[in-house]
């Protein structure tokens, strides 16, 4: 009962495993895992420490550092990164429109950190945004047009409803 | 990448408390306790990529519920701060640590940060273990030899050291209610609202007595929690005792300060000075008292 060879999670609606090796090892963090083993490189370093929010990630809809997540604690659980993120979500035009995207580096733990609330809260305020993204540090947009953006998409995606 | 370094150490991921404390207990200190590593982790990517090996808490059932009792709430040392700002008992009746949950980093920190964890690592400047001092919390601990429980108020000895034992794990921490009409509440002074660590941070629980004929009221009873303010989160007995049946909101601020001055060791660090540190907590304290004087 070696539990590395036990592990299993999924990622973006793949199920990976320590039996067949894409599961390296439980210690390996998240953001290796992602970047290093499974070629998705969307999810981003920043300060490796939990303080920018560049590897945000959903573990069962909830956003996390993946820089400080060790796979072995994944066993059963629901990861989505950028790369799983429905084309049709409605905060990828958001941002797009409001020029909420400079550099891109910040861009998807944002998204995924917006997702997470606009699951939790369809409606938000600005107040609320702010909040929800202030584990997201973003050096080129002052963030007033990221804000407008998730504001944005949560008026699209309650128009749908 | 580290598989190599990482193929030595063991993982464990034990499901019930008994295998925990049984492996906690045969390896003598030689493994690490994890709960949600947002501690842990920083030093690791920092340091070497040799990792030790682990004790995974994130499976124990017995560390990861919340019970609602009729005196206190019992939070296992595993659940999320996450979990604890948004559990309606404790929004309901234990408001002052929902809000101390809620600014113990940022959500996706939240998310992660265990309230075991926050204790453990035993950091002067943590946000919920002022709160659990003011509201007089009791910590339970459990070890193979069997388990514990102790005044949370004496479980910091110095430090980052603690009355858990090596072969130890914090099982759960249980809050009892305040008095009904208690005013209780948590300010943080940092420098940015969400991610600052604390320059000092206090969570004060104040009851009152009814108001005299001539409209005053006087402090029954006063509780503290101080975040760096000292080597460890301190309580305030000597502003507790001199606090007491005095009459609000008439107190002076230099009793007040002349009562921290025992009771209050802060440092200079790069975060703030001793100085700064002490006038900030007596402006917290005044706060607090002015508040607990509004309640109707
Ligand atoms: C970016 C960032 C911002 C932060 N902001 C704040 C903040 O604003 N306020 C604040 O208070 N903290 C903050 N922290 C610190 C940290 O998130 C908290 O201290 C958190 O509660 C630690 O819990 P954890 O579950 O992640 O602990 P871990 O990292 O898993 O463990 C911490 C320590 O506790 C031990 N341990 C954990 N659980 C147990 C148990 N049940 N029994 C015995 N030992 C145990 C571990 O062995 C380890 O020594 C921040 C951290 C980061 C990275
Ligand atoms: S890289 Fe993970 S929070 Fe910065
Ligand atoms: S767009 Fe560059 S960091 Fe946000």
């Amino acid at each position: 009962m070696n539990f590395a060879r036990t592990l299993e999670f999924t990622l973006n609606g793949r199920v990976l495993s320590g039996a067949d090796g894409s599961i390296a090892s439980p210690s390996m963090r998240l953001l290796d895992l992602l970047r290093l083993q499974a070629g998705q490189t969307g999810t981003k370093e920043g300060c490796g420490e939990g303080e920018c929010g560049a590897c945000a990630v959903l573990v069962d809809g909830e956003v996390v550092n993946s820089c400080l997540v060790p796979v072995g604690q994944l066993h059963g659980r629901t990861v989505m990164s950028i790369e799983g993120l429905p084309r049709t979500d409605p905060l990828l035009e958001a941002f797009a429109r409001a020029g909420a995207t400079q550099c891109g580096i910040c861009t998807p733990g944002m998204i995924l950190a917006a997702r997470a609330l606009l699951d939790r809260q369809p409606d938000p305020s600005l107040d609320e945004v702010r909040e929800a993204l202030a584990g997201n540090l973003c050096r080129c947009t002052g963030y007033a047009r990221i804000y407008a953006a998730v504001l944005d998409a949560a008026t699209v995606r309650g128009g749908d409803a | 990448m580290n598989s190599a370094a990482t193929a030595a150490s063991e993982w464990y991921r034990p499901t019930s408390l008994a295998d925990a404390l049984a492996i906690r207990a045969s390896a003598r200190g030689a493994v690490v306790a994890i709960a949600g590593c947002t501690d842990l982790m920083v030093g690791w990517n920092a340091g070497s990529r040799r990792l030790p090996s682990v004790l995974d808490l994130s499976a124990l059932p017995e560390l990861g519920a919340i019970e609602v009792g009729p005196d206190a709430v019992t939070i296992g040392a595993a659940v999320c701060c996450a979990r604890i700002a948004a559990h309606p008992a404790i929004a309901g009746r234990l408001p002052m640590l929902a809000s101390s949950a809620r600014q113990t980093g940022s959500i996706a920190i939240q998310n992660r940060a265990t309230l075991g964890g926050n204790i453990m690592n035993a950091s002067p400047a943590a946000d919920n273990p002022p709160v659990l001092l003011a509201f007089g919390a009791r910590v339970t601990l459990a070890s193979v030899r069997g388990s514990r429980t102790l005044d949370y108020a004496a479980f910091h000895t110095g430090y980052k050291r603690t009355l858990a034992e090596p072969d130890e794990l914090l099982v759960s921490v249980t809050v009892p209610y305040p008095a009904p009409g208690a005013s209780s509440h948590y300010r943080k002074v940092g420098t940015r609202r969400a991610q600052a660590i604390s320059k000092v941070a206090l969570a004060a629980l104040i009851e009152t007595t009814d108001r005299a004929e001539d409209g005053t009221r006087r402090v029954r009873d006063a509780r503290f929690g101080f975040a760096s303010a000292g080597p460890v989160p301190l309580t305030a007995p000597s502003l507790s005792a001199a606090l007491r049946d005095s009459p609000l909101p008439a107190i002076d601020r230099l009793l007040v300060e002349r009562a921290l001055a025992s009771d209050l060791s802060p440092i200079d660090d790069i975060r703030s000075t001793a100085a700064y540190r002490r006038q900030v907590a007596v402006n917290l304290v005044m706060a607090a008292l002015a508040e607990a004087s509004q309640v109707p």
